[in-house]
């Protein structure tokens, strides 16, 4: 199998969609012959034009009510929002239309939309380009959630999601745009609800998102070499989620990290520990559930305070550690 | 120009005008209906009357077809009645019941019926604008041939989807026209204070948007811009944003003592330019309906709503476990 990037796999769902169904079409600021703020799009001009292609002003309340508009008669947009946290700006649009519109009108509407949204830190842009704000839509019953930890299955879930008949919010990781991975040529998609268990083991469960899940893979590796047995989850889609294969992992292993770069506070790992605990996988607890998330401060500009803001793989390592303690 | 000159332009038959004139009446006979049900506690929640509004609602609608469609706003009822939206669900979807256009989920301020282009009312000011524009380009990438209107009052032209929008679809040339209500308040903020601005039309140019500001308690005035604007717009010539100044009767919303305007101020919309009576006047003088024929759609208005009535309270609830569905496709 060949290896392609993160974002070359983001770009080929799309591109692959696009020439199955001539209703896609992909809407943003800049993502024409410049190709996106990280080039997600370069080169899809080429291929299909300026119609499909479509280069917006810095217009967020205004793209994304049209992404919605164009969506309940008809097409099936894509709409790049050029760093997640422009979201925000956009906010109407998804909370309050694409997210209600079928519920309110009694089912004789759909919104099958997809935002992609570039998302996290580690790049230097400072507090107003690195959030991850993704718990934030996952309250927000009407919206799914997708947050895809490597190439192959970017590739896979963005299929899904363009295909999915409701709104779709696309968390991109922007410092996994480079990374490389085996991905298919071919078409094919991962349906969006299921977990994937990116490390099999038997002592500790990891339940860790989006760029998280690489790091949670790295950090188990030096485990291994101190006899712990490490398994990591990733959820890949925080709505729906995948409540059993979280809770039979725990079932298996007795013991849980939560973990994810957005703030600690009120994140989506929190309600991964709601989950457990609510759940008869308490039962099976040999320890207390431990979360590890970014701290409650926005992302700083300084290299060393950055990472320090978010879990790191020594605190992955040094979390376990406890938990086996425990 | 005059009506009479205007009557002959616009080339309207005489069942045109009397379906126009019952549209109007239609409109009122409802609001005053719901007004009464909203006093004998049979509404819940609150609604936005129209009430004065009616020329705007049926004038803007009557260039469009079916497929055509329209956005709409919190003060949406004439709106969906003049794009032909039934009266019976929508009283019913008021009453929230599971027979109205929203199995009773929606109520005033999410009445929706997309068999009639009525892509719903909606509670968010300027939300339709944006939505409107994602319309008309699917109507463009599809070449579907169907133009947009959006409605919206004075106080949506201060937000910035507002203005994002109208950019928007000039630069696409899009086929959609915004629809500007002045009523001359926002609640309680009058044109006056919320713009410094000589006409809502004035916005327009700063979009290469064609713009214009007319008489929208003249029906036939009302008619003729949006023609135009649907000529334009089906032409390929893009946006057209029309200012129709307009009066609301009633208060804002149902809690509204009106304590931010006079009553003599209210008292010479109602009397000099009643919408209705103005086109009354104009269908008599021009001997397209006579006194006896006004009384009688009057009486058929009324008849329509006591029939909406019974049926909306005839019909059940919705049953409770509707309450977890249609929330996904
Ligand atoms: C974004 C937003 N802000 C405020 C409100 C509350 N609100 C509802 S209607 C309204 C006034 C709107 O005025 P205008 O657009 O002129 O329409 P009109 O009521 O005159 O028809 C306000 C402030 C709202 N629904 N949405």
């Amino acid at each position: 199998m060949r290896e392609i990037s993160y974002s070359e796999a983001i770009k080929e769902a799309m591109t692959q969609v696009m020439r199955e169904d001539n209703d896609v079409f992909i809407m943003g600021e800049d993502i024409g012959v410049y190709g996106g703020a990280f080039g997600v799009t370069s080169g899809m001009i080429d291929e299909f034009g300026p119609e499909r292609v479509r280069i917006t002003p810095i217009s967020e309340a205004a793209i994304s009510g049209c992404a919605v508009g164009s969506a309940m008669t008809g097409m099936r947009p894509i709409l790049e929002i050029q760093f997640s946290d422009f979201v925000v700006i956009a906010m109407d649009n998804i909370v309050n239309q694409a997210a209600k519109m079928r519920y309110m009108f009694g089912g004789k509407a759909k919104v099958p939309m997809v935002v992609r949204l570039p998302a996290g830190s580690g790049a230097g842009f400072a507090a107003q380009h690195s959030q991850s704000l993704e718990a934030w839509m996952t309250h927000i019953p009407g919206l799914k959630v997708v947050q895809p930890s490597n190439a192959y299955d970017a590739k896979g879930l963005l299929k899904a999601a363009i295909k999915d008949d409701n709104p779709v919010l696309f968390y991109e990781h922007k410092m996994l745009y480079n990374l490389k991975g085996d991905v298919p040529e071919e078409s094919y998609e991962i349906p969006l609800g299921v977990a994937d268990i990116k490390r099999e083991g038997k002592d500790i469960t990891i339940i860790a998102t989006g760029m998280m899940v690489n790091h949670a893979v790295e950090a188990a590796q030096k485990l291994e070499q101190e006899g712990i047995d490490v398994e990591v989850i990733d959820p890949r889609t925080l709505v729906p989620l995948d409540e059993k294969a979280i809770l039979e992992s725990v079932k298996k292993t007795g013991r849980v990290l939560v973990v994810y770069e957005a703030v600690k506070r009120g994140g989506f790992g929190t309600e991964i520990v709601s989950l457990i605990a609510e759940s008869d996988a308490f039962d099976y607890l040999d320890a207390p559930i431990l979360r590890l998330g970014g701290v409650e401060a926005p992302i700083p500009y300084n290299p060393k305070l950055e990472k320090a803001a978010i879990p790191q793989v020594s605190d992955i390592y040094q979390k376990c550690l406890e938990l086996m303690n425990k | 120009m005059s009506n009479e000159l205007l009557f002959q332009e616009l080339g309207l038959d005489n069942q045109d005008l009397k379906k126009m004139l019952y549209d109007m009446i239609l409109i009122r006979k409802f609001e005053e209906t719901l007004k009464q049900l909203y006093q004998q506690g049979k509404i819940h929640g609150t609604m936005h009357l129209c009430i004065g509004q009616e020329a705007t609602a049926v004038g803007a609608c009557f260039p469009l077809n079916n497929e055509d469609k329209i956005t709409s706003t919190h003060r949406g009822h004439g709106h969906s009645i003049a794009k032909g939206t039934d009266v019976n669900k929508m009283v019913a979807e008021l009453l929230g019941k599971v027979t109205g256009h929203c199995k009773g989920k929606g109520g005033s301020m999410h009445i929706a019926d997309m068999k009639v282009g009525n892509l719903g009312a909606n509670g968010i000011v300027a939300a339709g604008l944006p939505l409107g524009v994602g319309a008309a380009l699917t109507s463009k990438m599809k070449e579907l041939g169907y133009v947009v209107l959006c409605f919206f009052g004075d106080g949506a032209t201060n937000e910035g989807a507002f203005h994002e929008s109208l950019n928007l679809a000039s630069i696409w040339k899009l086929p959609i026209i915004f629809f500007c209500e002045n009523n001359l308040y926002g609640m309680s903020g009058s044109i006056k204070e919320m713009t410094n601005i000589e006409s809502i039309a004035v916005r327009g140019s700063s979009y290469g948007i064609p713009s214009e500001t007319i008489n929208g308690n003249n029906i036939l005035e009302v008619i003729k811009a949006t023609q135009d604007a649907v000529e334009r717009a089906k032409q390929g010539n893009g946006p057209t944003l029309i200012e129709a100044e307009t009066y609301r009767w009633e208060g804002h919303s149902r809690s509204d003592a009106r304590k931010y305007r006079t009553r003599e101020e209210e008292k010479e919309w109602k009397k000099a330019k009643d919408p209705i009576d103005a086109f009354k006047e104009i269908l008599v003088s021009n001997n397209v309906i006579n006194e006896n024929e006004f009384i009688e759609l009057n009486e058929k208005a009324q008849n329509q709503m006591k029939e909406a009535v019974e049926y909306a309270e005839k019909s059940d609830d919705p049953s409770l476990d509707t309450l977890m569905t249609d929330i996904y496709a």
